[in-house]
């Protein structure tokens, strides 16, 4: 009998507990509280070769900070491929890290959920204010006239790498200026068995960052002055089609490049099977994959004619990392202090010498480590001819759509099918459709 | 149980009513306990099961996108209007939904079926002992032990286009392509994906049918082997017939998972499945996740949510009715 009450007793305190936590699970939506000031989390970002690369950056750094202010520092670094996803789940439950980096590009369809901590004057006032960084960083961090939800950590821009040596043999004096040198370049380097040019077809970010430099070259936008997609636009379906046929009509990317997403240009690139890679800011990874620096050179991305510069003469996007606070953090003001930290004049240098980034802090970018030749070519870039991705709501939607279709044609093109202006219009099209009626 | 049921009764005529109460408390008791002791089970699955889907269902009726998912109290409702998307077929949100369902349908069919046939096959042909065995029967059993994750990431290699193991054998050293093919983007990756799927699915056919084996008994096979029934007979006229309740519920297990599967598209095709492969489960998760609007994911959900009950309750009826009617 006893054992039985025993029993009763223990479904039924068992059933409550149940029961309680079920109630407990829902979402506080407060705006933050310093209830655990001594420990924050944060969620970096992968900006190295590896998770592991990145751990060795950051720890000593953390390290520092605990020193400085007695608060602990949990890093995590999140794969580019779950990060989005962990972000929105964070959203949505309430339950996410302290602080966190996300992709610039990301900067106003995040601010849109409002889960991030606006950065009003008063808090750029606590690091040190908003003049501390540059303009065109500061481009990417929200929609145009609300306050930044996130500040620049690292700038990055996309440059063309080209390896010495292949273009040595196949009597190439300088690396190519305008996309009809490239393609001239490309020939003469294909003619000796080697590729040419490296692309992750099905990457949808990186084909979102080029078919919107080749737009900016054609002078059309993929969203009109209001926000509004406008992907059909004559000028946006020639500049789809000018990047999708540097693999289907030139044949400068390797039809291989289709279906890659995991990076592997850059490791065909390092390891020498390849001559030329567009990528933003890549020279610590090549490092770190075995590639001497004496290697490879590094010129502008090309464009249509002339010279890099504003407008029609775009050649990158602004990119690179912001940090933002979550807003349900339950340690705001030690959150606000490790920002403070990271965008410190001595923690710019450090991390961004890491990785091979340019500091968004104009104060730590005039330091030597960062007048080389190669990070001037990057430097100059974003200070003269790279532009900001659309700064609206809807722009992880249409990386998403406008990345798929890139990667379908890529696809076709592949298959060794024709891509003619009307399949780009019609995927393009369907894009379109996808994007939120708002 | 009954027992004690009918003898108390008897008892309550019998004296000592100053006792009647506590008795009383005492049945009570005994008959409420099981109900207690399966409280705690019966929270769990609410909690684990029915309160998510309960809310899945709230949420496609709402207009949950990337504005209001911090505090989803605040999204408006939307009435209908996420399921009208969801099947409107002419416009390209309802239409890309039907051709994946399509997609889903023939990919399921396909699977399953073979899943079936190889392994069925396999456990026949491991009915009898012979040397070796247990060893088949354990490497058999590989593909459905290894995780996921581990098991497609590894097929995603084989199917490389430049140094993949299954260009390398069909182009490189068979020569039965003119050039090495592309699996994992384009048309072929309908392919690749049911290959993966298939090499996933059959061990746990091949586990099932060979427990079902277990129950024929021998002197079935013996009397047919004397009557002059050859193998293919045996196999048609036994084992089949004696299968039929084991293979029910097998094929609907594996309908059921085919058919939402989702683990093996998203990793060997990353968040934008190609069309030809475009299964319900990744473009249902695209439609909510990628493009931030959980309302309509959670629309489509529901839909497929009420096709699998459809088929699974058809399914159900028809097969024990036939069963009836063999059994007459």
């Amino acid at each position: 009998m006893r054992r039985i009450r025993a029993a009763a007793v223990g479904a039924v305190t068992l059933s409550l507990a149940l029961a309680a936590t079920a109630c407990g699970g829902g979402s506080s939506t407060g705006g933050g509280s310093n209830d655990s000031p001594k420990t924050l989390t944060y969620w970096a970002s992968n900006q190295g070769a590896s998770v592991a690369v990145d751990k060795k950056v950051l720890q000593p750094e953390l390290d520092k900070f605990e020193q400085q202010t007695g608060i602990k520092v949990k890093l995590e670094v999140v794969p580019w491929s779950d990060l989005l996803n962990r972000i929105l789940t964070a959203t949505t439950s309430g339950q996410g890290p302290d602080v966190l980096n996300i992709g610039n590009t990301w900067s106003a369809s995040l601010q849109a959920t409002g889960g991030l901590l606006p950065w009003d004057e008063r808090n750029f006032a606590k690091i040190g204010g908003k003049d501390r960084f540059a303009a065109t960083a500061l481009g990417s961090t929200g929609a145009p006239g609300k306050d930044p939800a996130a500040v620049p950590l690292y700038s990055m821009a996309y440059a063309l790498y080209y390896n010495k040596r292949i273009f040595a043999d196949a009597g190439i004096a300088k690396p190519p200026a305008t996309w009809d040198e490239l393609v001239a370049d490309a020939k003469k380097i294909k003619a000796r068995g080697t590729s040419p040019l490296g692309a992750e077809g099905a990457n949808l970010s990186e084909n979102i960052h080029h078919v919107f430099v080749f737009a900016k070259q054609h002078g059309a936008d993929f969203f009109t002055a209001d926000g509004k997609p406008d992907f059909t636009d004559p000028k946006v379906v020639a500049a789809v089609k000018r990047y999708v046929d540097l693999m289907a009509k030139d044949k400068a990317i390797p039809a291989g490049d289709a279906e890659y997403a995991q990076n592997q240009s850059v490791s065909d690139f390092a390891k020498g099977r390849q001559a030329m890679l567009l990528w933003q800011s890549v020279a610590a990874n090549l490092k770190s994959q075995g590639m001497s620096e004496d290697a490879y050179g590094i010129a502008p991305v090309p464009v249509i004619s002339g010279k890099p510069g504003g407008g029609t003469q775009v050649n990158s996007a602004v990119m690179g990392i912001n940090i933002a606070v979550f807003k349900n953090t339950h340690n705001l003001d030690g959150a606000t202090k490790f920002v403070k930290f990271m965008t410190s004049d001595t923690e710019q240098k450090i991390l961004n010498t890491a990785y091979s980034s340019i500091p968004p802090v104009t104060s730590a970018q005039s330091d030597p480590a960062f007048a080389a030749p190669a990070t001037a070519v990057l430097k100059n870039t974003l200070a003269t001819s790279a532009a900001a991705l659309p700064q609206v709501p809807s722009e992880s939607q249409f990386e998403t759509a406008v990345g798929t279709a890139v990667k379908e044609l890529f696809a076709d093109a592949a298959a060794g099918r024709a891509v003619t202006t009307d399949d780009v219009r019609a995927k393009l099209e369907k894009a379109q459709q996808q994007m939120p009626a708002a | 149980m009954t027992t004690t049921a009918l003898k108390e009764p008897a008892r309550e005529t019998s004296p000592g009513a100053a006792r009647e109460p506590r008795r009383r408390t005492g049945r009570i008791r005994r008959l409420t306990l099981p109900y207690l002791l399966l409280l705690p089970a019966l929270l769990l699955e609410l909690l684990v099961h029915l309160v998510p889907m309960a809310i899945g269902i709230v949420m496609s009726f709402k207009q949950l996108t990337q504005f209001y998912i911090r505090d989803w109290g605040t999204a408006p409702w939307s009435g209908l209007d996420n399921y009208r998307v969801s099947v409107d077929f002419d416009a390209p949100v309802g239409k890309a939904l039907l051709q994946s369902f399509g997609t889903t349908v023939g990919f399921t069919l396909l699977s399953v079926g073979l899943c079936w046939l190889v392994g069925t096959a396999a456990a026949v042909f491991m009915q009898d002992t012979f040397r070796g065995r247990g060893l088949l029967r354990a490497l058999f059993l590989v593909p459905y032990a290894l995780p996921v994750y581990a098991a497609v990431i590894t097929w995603v290699f084989m199917f490389q286009h430049d140094n993949g193991l299954v260009n390398h054998v069909l182009h490189d050293q068979l020569h039965l392509t003119d050039k090495p093919s592309f699996w994992l983007i384009g048309d072929n990756s309908f392919y690749a994906l049911l290959t993966v799927s298939v090499w996933k699915g059959w061990p746990f056919a091949f586990l099932i049918v060979t427990a079902g084996l277990q129950n024929i008994p021998r002197e079935l096979y013996e009397a047919a082997a004397l009557d002059g029934a050859g193998m293919w007979q045996r196999i048609r006229r036994i084992t089949l017939p004696s299968l039929r309740p084991v293979n029910q519920v097998l094929v609907l297990v594996l309908f059921l998972w085919t058919f939402n599967d989702f683990n093996t598209p998203y990793v060997l095709f990353g968040k934008a499945a190609p069309e030809a492969a475009d299964l319900i489960s990744v473009h249902i998760y695209q439609s909510s996740f990628v493009t931030w609007n959980f309302g309509t994911g959670s629309a489509m959900s529901v839909l497929l949510l009420l096709f699998l009950l459809v088929v699974t309750g058809g399914y159900l009826l028809l097969t024990s009715r036939g069963r009836r009617a063999a059994d007459a």
